[in-house]
């Protein structure tokens, strides 16, 4: 039984996938409460999938890119729930969850972008070839500003955020904006198949891409009186 | 005795990874992983850098934290862990990693008070606190004072810093006297070998109006800037600057207040045990001034020892422990981190 999280996006939740079917996703869209959302999900996923968590066999996290604080409260739980189950857990690619979810479209260009919401102006961003209800990744994950992104990837059909946010530089066209917990629960179980060439497998860890700012919090603001 | 609680307890408000287990009043283990050496080029924490480090030691921490304890994680009978106040990136990443813990090992959580934590660790080194206790909260994020009349459930604010937190006061003046991050180990160290009256420098908040207004607020803004005034003169002159006086004379100001008004406070409410927590608390000449001013009020002076002062996880692992045993209902799963909890918001 196979546990997936993802926090990388507006969408938090979890889903289970039993290895041939998704037996329940449960995913909640608030963009500022990760922290308070999660772990209800993940009890509400497993209930839902009629399992308890030590039927737990294996967890997939996606590790972004995303914004960093949302993203590392997946990151966490899925580390701590990995460690307290003793079983394996996995990073994968936010992104190539959300390529992998518009995929499945019938109507899925071959060249696919996915572009979300990077804060600052900016996006990440990756590219996907899309064949046979597949997308394998082919280049990225990056960010940067939409209007900054070359004019060969500018010009491809985009999902995700990306394009509402910046209309005027990416071209939208209709598909997954978030990451299902249930597209990176189908993908994490492909993937640990073996089969197809369309995802690896990454270590549990943030997909930072950018570096720290270097700017000290002031002591007595960052704290309570 | 064994049936007491076994709890562990997270802390991760700032820039330290602490990791604490207690069964009842026994501390079992007390595990920390702290990022301050990659925060001091910058002279001060930078939150990101600290998230980021919190969220690759918890694991591994935890992990110590069970090994130092010789226990297992499914002995435990609680999870506890800081809510607030702190760092908000800082304390989601270990109340995630709670909130997993408790979900997997099918578990009560507490969600609790950074404040109420410094004040509960004392019991794992002096045994239950007296009620009511003072409590006097000193770090480089903190100056509090407490009246706690219930750790689990009552905690009162009497008085807390209007600007600067005691603590922060010592890393900036320690950074205009060319000593480094963090300033109060450094301000103590060089202090002993000054003259602590040598140089005048103000108690904020100590007279007049500002008395009636904050009777038992603190002030170390003004003081500081003081300080570094005095200091700029000294080399504008060509004068060497004597260090020793300087930061010997700073910290008689801080102290001076802090336990002026500890004690007064004691004396108001009729309190005769007075708790100094903290990282500041491990500062030598708060502790010789605090207990010499505690004797001659009759007041009784509880100190934990220095590891315990700094923040770490057995503070909330004992807060937790004493949540259990005095029967408080557990924290919901969708507990919120709240970076600027009040203190009187014992739980969450
Ligand atoms: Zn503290």
């Amino acid at each position: 039984m196979l546990l997936a999280i993802d926090t990388s996006t507006s969408l938090v939740g979890a889903a289970v996938h039993d290895g041939d079917v998704l037996r329940s996703e449960v995913a909640r869209e608030d963009v500022r409460r990760h922290g308070e959302l999660l772990a209800p999900a993940v009890q509400a996923a497993l209930g839902e999938a009629g399992c308890s968590r030590r039927d737990v066999t294996v967890v997939a996290v996606g590790v972004g890119p995303g914004p960093f604080t949302g993203l590392r409260v997946g990151v966490v739980t899925a580390l701590v729930l990995g460690h307290v189950l003793g079983v394996p857990v996995h990073g994968l690619c936010s992104l190539d969850a959300m390529a992998a979810d518009a995929a499945t479209s019938a109507s899925a260009p071959a060249d696919l972008l996915v572009a979300t919401d990077a804060r600052r102006k900016e996006v990440y961003w990756a590219r996907y070839a899309v064949s046979g209800g597949l997308a394998r990744r082919v280049q990225g994950p990056g960010v940067a500003r939409a209007t900054d992104l070359p004019e060969d990837l500018r010009g491809l059909p985009a999902v995700g955020r990306g394009p509402d946010l910046y209309p005027e530089a990416l071209h939208g066209i209709p598909g997954p904006r978030d990451v299902r917990p249930g597209a990176l629960a189908s993908l994490a179980v492909r993937a640990l198949a073996g089969h197809g060439p369309d995802t690896v497998l990454l270590p549990p860890e943030p997909l930072y891409l950018r570096r720290p700012d270097a700017v000290a919090a002031a002591p007595a603001g960052a704290r309570a009186r | 005795m064994s049936d007491a609680p076994l709890v562990l307890g997270l802390e991760t408000s700032c820039d330290e990874t602490g990791v604490g287990i207690v069964r009842g009043h026994t501390l079992l283990a007390d595990a920390v992983a702290s990022s301050v050496d990659e925060h001091a080029r910058f002279g001060g924490v930078v939150p990101e850098v600290a998230s980021r480090a919190h969220l690759e030691a918890m694991v591994p921490t935890v992990e110590r934290a069970c090994t130092q304890a010789g226990v297992r994680l499914q002995d435990l009978d609680a999870v506890a862990v800081t809510a607030g106040p702190g760092l908000a990136g800082s304390l989601l990443v270990g109340v995630a990693a709670a909130k997993a813990l408790a979900l997997a090992l099918d578990v009560p959580l507490y969600g609790v008070n950074h404040l109420g934590a410094h004040v509960a660790v004392d019991v794992v080194e002096h045994g239950p606190l007296p009620e009511p206790t003072m409590a006097l909260l000193v770090s480089g994020g903190h100056s509090n004072l407490l009246l706690v009349p219930d750790v689990t459930h009552d905690i009162r604010s009497l008085g807390a810093t209007v600007d600067d937190a005691a603590g922060e006061a010592f890393d900036k003046v320690a950074r205009v006297l060319g000593l480094p991050f963090p300033g109060g180990p450094h301000i103590d160290r060089v202090a002993r070998e000054g003259d602590r009256v040598a140089i005048d420098f103000p108690r904020g908040l100590t007279s007049g109006r500002d008395l009636q207004r904050h009777r038992f607020d603190y002030s170390f803004s003004g003081l500081k800037t003081s300080v570094a005034r005095w200091v700029h003169a000294r080399e504008e002159s060509g004068d060497p600057v004597p260090v020793a006086d300087v930061a010997a004379s700073f910290q008689e100001a801080v102290v001076d207040v802090l336990t002026r008004k500890a004690v007064a406070a004691c004396r108001e409410h009729d309190v005769h045990d007075l708790l100094i927590g903290g990282g500041v608390a491990a500062n030598t000449r708060l502790r010789a001034l605090a207990q010499e001013r505690c004797d001659a009020a009759g007041i009784r002076m509880r100190v934990p020892r220095p590891g315990l002062c700094t923040d770490n996880g057995a503070m909330v692992a004992a807060l937790g422990a004493l949540m259990v045993t005095a029967g408080r209902p557990p924290s919901r799963l969708d507990l919120p981190a709240d970076s600027s909890q009040p203190v009187e918001v014992v739980q969450v």
